[in-house]
């Protein structure tokens, strides 16, 4: 263990741990807002506009039927993007993994296609697919889905000999061994392209509707960026960034349940 | 060498299957050109001087990009992660921004900006930094505690611990992370492009598309992946490369 | 089987890999039986294809020629009448199961019902002395203990035969003692054929009604040695028997002659 440190001899109380807690939670961020305020108040740089405006922008656009025209549809196209790139993400991976003849014959493929940045292919889908909401949607799915096969490629590969031997020893069928050890084994790494998948899906989904779309989140900052309106255009940004974090909480609880096996595992390795 | 083989068949059989479909009428021609027309019109371009300047406009954002966003983040990630009290003020604002997607903000880079490649390249920052940052902290953070703990036992002074401790330790960390930050700055480079307009590959994309230069279209999304795999080919050399020297020169046991 | 014919009979069994640096003969001529109830142990020099000859004999792999016979009908995958142990238990125990779950997993595809199931597998954990770690994962146990949930796995699997690789190599001496023990008192109580493959020459006495000893390449069996120790036996007092440490010297031999050259069976061959 590490060595006493003189902050450590004290015990504290539990509200002087909550205190503690909540003021580094908390005090960065309201010292950054304390300052913007104060300097966008004193600035003539009208892009700058103080957090006070852009909370009032943000309660004027988006509680209303913005909500409902918009950031509804938005979220709607992420989230069926990620859920096929996840579907058919994993799907392939596993078959994928699981052959060597099949993952050697399509590697260089493969590394050619994730390494394409993926809002090029948006030109391409808008040629193939038109400007509809399925456009979007494979959008979504072409860039999400790299992440999520190739990490699942890796992780069906690397499946411990010992564990699939285990399984062979007691006749456990292969369907029945893909579903209870390979999946399993491999979960921790398709968490992980799922991980990378979410950012990826997000950069897409704004993307897609700046430059295709008549509605959603992505349009409506475009929109308000062309029309000059600084303080609603901030307030979309404050908006996908709360989309951007809470995606990222709903993961972390949903890993950290998922994968809770995992976490005691490394825990205890660790000690 | 039977993977190479392998390797070579799943690319012909693509491109055959790519020549096959507008050709047996599939999906009109229109909008999905002949591969033999797209790979004609890649060797025009490569003898095309202008072609090479648009690549190096690109290229030049993402090297650009990528450099200050390095060092920034080594700066910022090695002074808040050597002092655990920064570490853990800056947690949350750290966990808050980290996830805002950073081609949000290109509204606010083109007002700001205007339709230049800085409006680009603040973007392409953005982005790039929270990946080595990220991963510099991580870095930080694995120093082994008992050997931190014997090196200030030692007398070290930080300056000295920052060097033979924390920096061979930290090194593969910040490898890693650049090259997520190289990827991911090669996409915003080209991203920004097609919507802010500065010139560069991205901006030739759109322009093809709005004027229906379908062969051309095709023809950069080729050229990009390119690229990208060229990024991604060099950087994990380099990752790997250091992984190497990092283990031979701190491990102990015999590999 | 009342009719005295063997459980498990193996006959000139050999297996070669092919590499990219050319063949290797794992194991040349290898032949013996082994009646039902028998505990056998196998030992042998390193190297000497002791965990080819198990996978062999649970059917996970395919010997270039020769034959592995069960029950009178060949060995051609792995059996349901057969459970391995391997010696890796912290590879081959599933960490996102619980021991119950990790126990189960085998019997889910048995015909059974789910009280049925239950029942055996409580009755696995009882007879390994772990019934109240039913709720925990494997990598909150310690190393025997883990093993002895590897044990439960494959006695509640029901096997006729029971294969062990080297089970209790990775683990501390005191604890082996615990586990040979445990092997012991389940092949007394229950009367489970076992094939045992050690290097420790100590536990192979201690453990077996009967030692194989390998030798080196060309594999064959270069010994095969009667333990004719009483049944009942201990830690202590069974070690201290001179009868035991003839057994143990007589093991030992055999192995130093078989690290040092190719086979020369002092038995000739069947």
């Amino acid at each position: 263990m590490t060595a006493l440190r003189a902050t450590d001899a004290r015990p504290r109380g539990l509200v002087t741990r909550i205190a503690v807690n909540v003021s580094f939670g908390f005090g960065l961020p309201v010292l950054i807002v304390v300052l913007w305020s104060a300097w966008s108040t004193r600035s003539t740089n009208r892009f700058l506009v103080g957090p006070l405006t852009i909370l009032d922008a943000f309660r004027r656009t988006w509680i209303g039927p913005a909500f409902v025209d918009d950031v509804l549809p938005s979220l709607y196209r992420l989230g069926l993007g990620l859920l096929a790139s996840i579907v058919l993400g994993v799907a392939a991976g596993v078959v994928i993994g699981s052959l060597r003849r099949l993952r050697d014959t399509l590697e260089p493929l493969l590394e050619f296609f994730r390494a394409i940045p993926p809002p090029v292919l948006i030109p391409v889908a808008m040629l193939l697919l038109g400007i509809t909401d399925t456009m979007k949607v494979v959008v979504i799915v072409s860039g999400a889905i790299w992440p999520i096969l190739l990490n699942t490629v890796e992780g069906v590969r690397a499946t411990d000999s010992v564990m699939l031997e285990t399984a062979d020893s007691f006749r456990i069928p292969r369907r029945e061994r893909l579903w209870s050890v390979v999946l399993p084994a491999a979960s921790p790494r398709i968490m992980t392209g799922v991980r990378q998948a979410l950012s990826v899906a997000l950069i897409l989904m704004v993307i897609s509707e700046m430059f295709a779309s008549s509605s959603g989140l992505g349009y409506r900052i475009a929109y308000f960026q062309r029309n000059y309106l600084v303080a609603e255009m901030w307030s979309g940004i404050l908006l996908l960034g709360l989309i951007g974090v809470l995606l990222a909480v709903v993961f972390g609880l949903v890993e950290r349940r998922v994968l809770r096996w995992y976490h005691g595992m490394k825990e205890i390795s660790r000690a | 060498m039977r993977k190479v083989l392998l390797g070579a068949g799943g690319l012909l059989g693509f491109l055959t299957v790519w020549q096959l479909v507008p050709r047996l009428g599939l999906v009109d021609p229109q909008y999905l050109p002949y591969v033999t027309d797209v790979l004609a019109w890649l060797v025009q371009e490569v003898r095309d001087l202008a072609f090479w300047r648009r690549v190096r406009l690109t290229m030049t954002s993402w090297a650009v990009g990528l450099a200050v966003a390095t060092l920034a983040a080594v700066v910022l990630g090695t002074g808040i992660g050597m002092v655990p009290f920064l570490r853990r003020a800056t947690h949350t604002t750290v966990e808050f921004l980290r996830p805002v997607p950073s081609v949000a903000l290109i509204p606010l880079a083109v007002l700001m900006f205007g339709l230049q490649m800085r409006a680009a390249l603040v973007i392409i920052v953005y982005a790039a930094f929270w990946q080595v940052f990220v991963q510099v902290i991580y870095g930080i953070a694995d120093v082994d505690t008992v050997a931190r703990d014997t090196a200030r036992g030692f007398g070290l002074t930080r300056a000295q611990r920052l060097r033979y401790l924390v920096l061979p330790t930290a090194l593969p960390y910040l490898m890693t992370g650049l090259r997520l930050a190289a990827t991911v700055a090669l996409i915003l480079a080209v991203t920004a492009e097609m919507v802010i307009g500065n010139p560069g590959l991205g901006r030739s994309i759109e322009l093809s598309r709005s004027a229906g230069d379908t062969v051309g279209l095709y023809g950069l999304v080729v050229v990009t992946g390119l690229l990208g795999v060229a990024v991604n080919v060099v950087f994990r050399f380099v990752e790997r490369r250091s992984l190497a020297w990092h283990q031979s020169v701190l491990s102990e046991e015999a590999r | 089987m009342p009719d005295g014919s063997p459980l498990l009979r193996v006959e000139h069994l050999r297996k070669v890999y092919s590499s990219a640096a050319g063949d290797v003969e794992a194991i040349g001529d290898l032949s013996f039986t082994m009646q039902p109830g028998e505990l056998v142990c196998i030992v042998g020099p390193s190297g000497c294809g002791k965990t080819t000859l198990l996978k062999c004999l649970a059917g996970l792999l395919r010997p270039t020629s020769g034959l592995v016979e069960m029950d009178g009908s060949p060995v051609t995958g792995p059996s349901p009448a057969m459970a391995v142990v391997f010696q890796e238990y912290g590879r081959s125990l599933y960490p996102w199961l619980t021991v119950r779950g990790n126990v189960e997993l085998p019997l889910r595809h048995k015909k059974l019902s789910r009280a049925e199931r239950d029942r055996i597998v409580t009755d696995a954990l009882e007879a390994v002395g772990l019934p109240q770690s039913a709720r925990s994962h494997p990598w909150q146990l310690s190393g025997g203990m883990q093993q002895r949930v590897a044990i439960a796995r494959a006695i509640a699997y029901r096997p006729e035969v029971l294969i062990m690789d080297e089970p209790f190599a990775a683990v501390d001496a005191q604890t082996r003692a615990d586990l040979e023990d445990l092997v012991r008192e389940l092949h007394l109580a229950r009367g489970i054929s076992t094939v045992f493959v050690t290097h420790d020459i100590d536990e192979s006495v201690y453990l077996g009604q009967r030692v194989l000893v390998l030798s080196n390449s060309p594999t064959r069996v270069q010994e095969d040695l009667v333990i004719d120790l009483p049944p009942e036996r201990d830690q202590l007092t069974t070690r201290a028997l001179p009868r035991f440490t003839e057994l143990r010297t007589r093991v030992y031999q055999q192995i130093q002659r078989a690290k040092r050259g190719p086979a020369a069976a002092p038995q000739p061959a069947p």
